[in-house]
């Protein structure tokens, strides 16, 4: 039994395929934005000190930057409406300067809102069902999810029902609202991991026992930052029935066990690594067998909730393939370079999967105008049922297109600047903030994405590269993924100048690894140019049909070093 | 304490917009140039105490002291580039940062 009103029902001409609140969750968020209102103001009359009040705005997602306040909104495993998408513009254009930037969490931050109109923005944003809690702070935050949940080729399961479920136990829970440090889950039902799920403080792949029951691959202590980690499996499958249960009990190990007198030995991952994954697992298989289990058990007829949002869409019948599109495809060029990257196959015959870059030539990774998102929205509307979703990529995924419509969409998209073909290739770049808006970097991010997209801005070379995926990160704290990057990027201080660190090898998929260093930081000025030594070489080295990690991984190492050290022996310091 | 090694400048952010404030002996100001110089420790000492009073009385927060140099029109610029890009805004969108409503000169 639970609050939730269980004959809620979907409301008229809401999207399909979207959880929507009911009262209690509705005055739920309402009641948490009048209290933020109140603490605001509290604050504002000096009620409130800053210590006193820091704890409370970072619970609502409200950092102090460089430059101003930052608000982070959640995006529940990167899922959004046509109409959650519109507000978010509206607001950047209310509260902020005309954008947003989606985030490597799936999230969105705004750089410029002011202290006293953030009640009013979240207000705003709790009108459409959506809300800044837990973006920030020791607590579970957001969710995340695979981008393609629901309609990808390889899914055993839809994740986002669990990822809601999730969000719900995890949500203003009072035993985990002060852990030693973040707490992150992600979750995919994919045999292809788009969610990087093993590096997170817990995830969680969706699979079947060997009679068909439907339950989990639970993986724990996965993490980047000062310390990368590939996360350890802590059970092979747990069952469905025991999901909240289990997660209550490696929470309750870590709230216990974890390092409180070390912010950056504070993750479940140095756990993990201290205490060692035999000790650990017998210490939550112990909790998990003397807990009291009835409060988290399972609740079917509320998993069958939740997960009835999350329906198909009503498809309509159609042939596997699409003549239309082989013969636009034909015709235009530039059509066929983005169908060629940006467009995935789809589980229902006739439709297909977009992502829509916002990695255009020099841009910032992520950023996205609020007309830039209207016409999203727009286009969710007019071929995608009316839903987005936000991938850890920072792009953005239009889930449920016709094949018939694709050259359409793309017509609508290139016309607002949206139809860069990149997904998957070396402009494709993952950043972090970094030093221009963030108060944690030590070094700035986006200009050095802006410099690599711009060196190769020319599709056809970027297609010739192929798969590459490069990620950057402004500080040690990783935001940006730099180790999971088959090229990583990290900039750090060295002399009182920026430097940047590079990496190779690093895989965030279930082949996981860690990128290892190429040696001594470079220049922002000399970034570009030894990523395009890289590429030579490896563009000189691979075999066909080699991507840049297997090449490195079959190279190995020792072979870029060395190409790059005699390289340096002209002049760059390398 | 730390030895003191270059003239220093008092930064903190506007509680209410966020944005980077400089301590002048007017009071804050948004302009660094403008920003009261401490050339000694006794001086520096004297300019956190007045910026510690302003964040208990809850106007400002996030005080700190930075490093400087005087420019050739005798006005401090900072030593580091962490600063050195709190006083002009981001590198990026730079028509949407703080020197967007600065004249050229000032960036």
């Amino acid at each position: 039994m639970n609050a939730h009103d269980q004959n809620h029902a979907a409301r008229p001409n809401a999207p399909t395929t979207t959880y929507l609140y009911d009262s209690y969750d509705a005055a739920f968020v309402k009641a948490r934005v009048e209290e933020f209102r109140t603490q605001v103001a509290r604050r504002l009359d000096g009620s409130l000190t800053e210590d006193e009040f820091r704890p409370l705005r970072l619970m609502n997602g409200l950092y102090l930057q460089l430059h101003a306040y930052m608000l982070r909104v959640a995006i529940p495993y990167g899922t959004l409406t046509a109409r959650q998408m519109r507000r978010l513009a509206d607001i950047a254009d209310k509260w902020d300067k005309g954008y947003g930037h989606f985030t490597t969490r799936q999230n969105l931050q705004y750089n410029w809102p002011k202290l006293v109109d953030v009640p009013d923005i979240l207000g705003a944003l709790a009108e459409v069902e959506m809300h800044a809690i837990q973006t920030s702070g020791n607590c579970i935050r957001n969710v995340t999810a695979d981008q393609f949940a629901g309609v990808a080729t390889d899914e055993y399961e839809d994740p986002r029902p669990t990822a809601e479920f999730l969000r719900q136990w995890s949500s203003l829970h009072p035993e985990f609202s002060f852990l030693p440090r973040k707490f992150k889950i992600a979750v995919t039902g994919a045999a292809h991991d788009r969610a990087a799920i093993k590096f997170h403080d817990i995830g969680l792949r969706l699979r079947a026992d060997d009679a068909g029951a439907p339950g989990y691959e639970v993986i724990v202590g996965g993490g980047l930052g000062r310390s990368p980690f590939v996360g350890k499996t802590v059970r092979d499958f747990l069952p469905r029935a025991d999901l909240l249960a289990f997660l209550e009990a490696i929470l309750r190990v870590y709230n216990r066990f974890g390092r409180r007198d070390n912010k950056y030995k504070a993750r479940i991952k140095i756990l993990v690594h201290e205490t060692g994954l035999d000790e650990l697992k017998a210490q939550i298989e112990a909790e998990f067998a003397a807990m009291d289990r009835a409060p988290f058990a399972y609740d079917a007829e509320e998993f069958a909730r939740i997960a009835g949002f999350f329906a198909p869409p009503p498809y309509e019948v159609l042939p596997a393939g699409s003549p239309a599109l082989e013969q636009a495809r034909r015709d235009d060029p530039a059509f066929d370079a983005f169908a060629a990257s940006n467009v995935a196959p789809h589980k229902v015959p006739g439709y297909a999967i977009v992502t829509v870059s916002l990695k255009p030539e020099g841009g910032i990774p992520g950023d996205a105008t609020s007309e830039q998102m209207r016409i999203l929205a727009a286009a969710s509307e007019r071929f995608g049922f009316g839903e987005l979703r936000v991938s850890h990529a920072q792009n953005i995924v239009l889930p449920h297109v016709k094949q018939d419509e694709l050259q359409a969409l793309w017509r609508m998209l290139a016309a607002a600047g949206l139809a860069t073909p990149n997904v998957g290739l070396i402009t494709d770049i993952i950043s972090c903030p970094g030093l221009d808006y963030c108060a944690l970097a030590t070094a700035r991010s986006i200009p050095i994405a802006q410099a690599i997209s711009r060196r190769f801005a020319d599709v056809d070379r970027q297609r010739e590269i192929g798969e590459l995926g490069i990620k950057i990160s402004g500080c040690i704290n990783a935001c940006g993924h730099h180790h999971i990057g088959a090229i990583g990027i990290l900039g750090l201080e060295k002399r009182g100048q920026e430097s940047y660190q590079i990496t190779l090898g690093g895989d965030p998929t279930l082949q996981a690894s860690i990128g290892e260093l190429l040696g001594p930081g470079v220049g922002a000025e000399l970034v570009a140019d030894t990523i395009e030594r890289l590429v030579d070489l490896y563009l000189a080295e691979r075999r066909p049909g080699e991507r840049f990690i297997d090449a490195w991984r079959r190279i190995g190492h020792a072979r870029f070093k060395e190409a790059l050290a005699r390289e340096g022996e002209h002049g760059a310091d390398i | 304490m730390a030895a003191f090694k270059h003239p220093q400048i008092l930064l903190a952010s506007d509680l209410r917009d966020g944005e980077v404030l400089f301590l002048a002996e007017t009071g804050w100001v948004r302009d660094h140039r403008l920003a009261q110089v401490a050339r000694d420790a006794a001086a520096a000492a004297a300019l956190e105490s007045r910026g510690k009073a302003e964040l208990a009385a809850n106007k400002v927060v996030d005080v700190y002291l930075a490093d400087v140099e005087i420019d050739a029109g005798g006005a401090p610029q900072p030593l580091h580039y962490r600063e050195k890009a709190r006083v002009v805004g981001p590198s990026v969108r730079r028509d949407l940062g703080k020197q967007a409503r600065e004249p050229e000169e000032a960036r």
